[in-house]
């Protein structure tokens, strides 16, 4: 009978996936990443509410921000998604040295944004406290800046790990969820400029 | 001697890892088994219950005579908030993770969950959630007093002024509750996505299986925007940001936006397995498929949808705007749609059926009975002219008590009593659980429907003092409350000693149609000897069908 061949042949592709556990994890972070977005959507939403309908939206005597250095900052973020996309064909391929030195490029660029931004944030004449204005700005670059440690650090552990023999034979995952959390990282990055500092 | 090998790997088959203990001690270890989990959520959760149920009582002992007499007004204040707050946050959301952790891979034919030790993690977060909440007991000032909700600017006062308030205690205890939460979610989505049996498509899942995902797909869209806003709240205390502050700029009414995005989807978080529960008790105690089974399973997700654009309903009060008014009051109507669905379904499976009135059958029907009761003064509710009046009052309260004991708690002890036999092999007691069963529907009864008169006679919630006209209804629903009290004493006593010393459950006591009825009671370590592969649609009563094809490899030991 046709349909019981279909379900033994159900069976034979159940078995592979269930030994697939890689498969399962992947799916499991993507729907973690689509959860983390939401809460960057509701600062987002948040941040929308609080420019169009407060009254008094920069504090006494603040201009607005500087876009050249963050332009800056923007360009290296992005460009290192690319890098560790690059770093990941190594690692499919093998290549453990190519792996560990895009890598270290793209944790060099990581945290190059983050001195950015931490240089930015020490140049600025408003504080946390400084009304609407800088407690948004400080919420949504600090969250997403930690974001970034986060992903520098999850480079890092997969760096170090690239030196144990054996680690990436079996399954990838650890790189995989690593490059689409920076990824993640990067998409953000790029609404949160797009509000902060294009629309002024 | 060939044999030692043999023996270790049988051994291996009984636990999770080699050398963990297979006595009550399981439970208090950090297993990755998911009946194990499961039976540590159920378990931890029901504490909470009972000192959620005592903070109750202390509200309802207040409010048997109309002058606050009995406890501090700070004190009062405490209670209705930690009442709120454990009943949600460590009763419902965590009893319903249990039971569904317990059930959903054996009713989808999984060994475990996906991800096994994120499960065990996300658990042992629920006790740390309880102890950060009841130490806010301790510190200078008392508990958070802000309402479950913390609405600003009652959150943001901090009248003692320290650092660590019951408000700091209480936004990091729901914090940790959302990661425990999230991490829950993720393992139940995945798990009901890849670990299918062979054969199980989505429209042979039962629609338990159906209810929980429709419930974690909203605890993902929905937990994150609390969380903003609780991050938010968290900076307003701590650090004197202002974006709920109104003195200096900030917007509170964002906080009530940010909160109703996320809590009340959150009611649909605990209603959905509950309406799974029914679908699945049902069928089994009225010997009937489950009538219209796809439309039944198809309208959770439709709830999951709708739920996500209905969340002003709780804010008409709020000044909005009345554009936003209209809409979310015709959203909120349209909820009634798919819940009225799944009622009819309901009640076209047990007409003309053969019912047999045991505990969870009694429970279930008077679950169903409750939540059409709720429904209709939701609707009252979600229409604005209406909810302008009674906003803010007893009705309210009334309301959404249906809604969380009538409907939701009914659903849990059908839950135990029906899956009893499955998690522990052995059989409850009948009579206790029949004694259990009209102690709380009178209770709930006499407690929760007085609550309607008294709000349309303007009663506001929330208050430990009120005019001697409303004394007669409180006085009912006082009564009601400490009967409801008095009715766990049965449930504990029939759990406890049934479990102890009750008589032994065959794999399939009530000839249910499931997966997890094909397996001995209790269901050995990663559950199924082999994978089931499954033929036909779940509910199959009166069919005659099998509902796999490899019944005989299913277990070690088939009945």
């Amino acid at each position: 009978m046709t349909s019981e061949s279909a379900i033994a042949n159900q069976v034979e592709s159940k078995i592979v996936e269930e030994h697939n556990e890689e498969a399962n994890s992947k799916f499991g972070f993507w729907v973690f990443l689509l959860s983390e977005s939401v809460i960057f959507l509701s600062f987002f939403a948040g941040y929308i509410v609080y420019k169009t309908t407060s009254t008094d939206w920069l504090p006494a005597g603040v201009e607005g921000l500087d876009t050249h250095d963050p332009a800056i900052n923007t360009v290296v973020l992005i460009s290192s998604s690319f890098v560790i996309y690059v770093a990941e064909r190594f690692l499919h391929d093998k290549k453990l040295w190519g792996f560990r030195f895009f890598l270290l490029a793209t944790m060099l660029m990581g945290s190059y944004f983050l001195y950015g931004q931490a240089v930015e944030w020490q140049g600025l004449e408003f504080g946390l406290t400084s009304g609407l204005y800088g407690a948004t700005f400080y919420l949504l670059t600090g969250f997403h800046g930690l974001h970034v440690m986060t992903g520098v650090l999850l480079q890092t552990i997969m760096f170090l790990r690239s030196f144990i023999p054996g680690n990436y034979d079996k399954s990838s995952f650890g790189i995989i969820a690593t490059s689409l959390f920076w990824h993640f990282v990067d998409v953000i990055w790029i609404i949160l400029y797009g509000l902060i500092y294009v629309w002024q | 001697m060939a044999n030692i090998p043999v023996e270790a790997l049988s051994g291996n088959r009984a636990q999770p890892y080699p050398g963990a203990p297979d006595n009550w001690k399981r439970f208090f270890s950090f297993s990755t088994d998911h009946k194990v989990i499961g039976i540590q959520y159920i378990v931890t959760s029901f504490v909470f219950f009972l000192v959620g149920g005592l903070f109750a009582m202390i509200i309802r002992g207040e409010l048997i005579t109309p002058e606050a007499n009995l406890v501090d007004r700070t004190l009062y204040n405490a209670m209705f908030t930690m009442h709120g707050s454990v009943m949600l946050f460590l009763w419902s959301f965590p009893v319903l993770v249990g039971l569904a952790n317990y059930l959903v891979p054996l009713m989808i034919g999984a060994r475990d969950m996906a991800f096994p030790r994120l499960n065990a993690a996300a658990f042992w977060m629920v006790p740390v959630v309880g102890i950060l909440m009841m130490s806010s007991f301790f510190v200078p000032g008392g508990p958070s007093q802000s309402g479950w909700w913390a609405y600003p600017p009652v959150s943001l006062q901090n009248p003692t002024g320290t650092l660590i308030n019951g408000q700091v205690l209480w936004l990091l205890a729901v914090a940790i509750s959302g990661v425990s939460s999230i991490m829950g979610a993720v393992n139940f989505v995945s798990t009901i996505f890849k670990l299918r049996a062979p054969g199980m498509t989505f429209f042979k899942m039962p629609v338990f299986v159906w209810t929980v995902l429709a419930a974690q797909i909203i605890q993902l869209f929905g937990l994150p925007a609390l969380t903003a806003g609780a991050v938010m709240l968290l900076l307003d205390i701590t650090t004197g940001t202002s974006f709920f502050r109104p003195e200096s700029g900030g917007n509170p009414v964002l906080y009530q936006h940010f909160f109703w995005f996320y809590s009340h989807p959150a009611v649909y978080v605990l209603a959905l397995p509950v309406f799974g529960v029914f679908s699945e008790i049902l069928p089994v105690y009225a010997r009937k498929p489950l009538f219209g089974y796809r439309v039944v399973a198809v309208s959770s997700l439709i709830i999951t949808g709708l739920s996500a654009i209905v969340w002003v309903h709780h804010m008409y009060a709020s000044g909005t705007p009345g554009w936003m008014r209209m809409l979310f009051m015709f959203t909120t109507m349209s909820i009634s749609v798919p819940t009225g669905i799944k009622i009819f379904a309901w009640t076209a499976t047990i007409f003309g059926g053969k019912l047999r009135l045991d505990t969870p059958m009694l429970f279930a029907l008077a679950g169903v009975v409750n939540f059409v009761f709720a429904g209709i003064t939701g609707i009252m509710l979600g229409s604005v002219p209406v909810d302008i009046h009674v906003n803010n009052t007893y009705f309210v309260v009334g309301h959404f008590h249906y809604v969380v004991y009538g409907t939701i708690v009914f659903g849990i002890y059908a839950a135990i009593y029906h899956w009893f036999p499955k998690m522990t092999g052995r059989m409850y007691y009948e009579g206790l659980g029949k004694v259990h069963f009209w102690l709380t529907w009178i209770g709930t009864t006499l407690n929760f429907l007085p609550m309607h008169p008294v709000g349309l006679m303007g009663m506001p919630r929330r208050v430990a003092s009120y005019d001697p006209e409303f004394a007669f209804w409180n006085v009912l629903a006082s009564l009601g409350g400490f009967l409801l009290g008095l009715s766990t004493l049965p449930f504990i006593l029939n759990m406890v000693s049934s479990w102890i010393q009750g008589e032994q459950a065959s794999h399939n006591p009530w000839r249910a149609i499931g997966l997890e009825w094909l397996i001995a009671s209790p269901p050995p370590v990663e559950n199924f000897e082999q994978l089931p592969i499954v033929v036909s649609e779940p509910y199959g009563y009166g069919k005659d069908e099998p509902l796999v094809s490899n019944l005989a490899e299913l277990s070690e030991s088939p009945e």
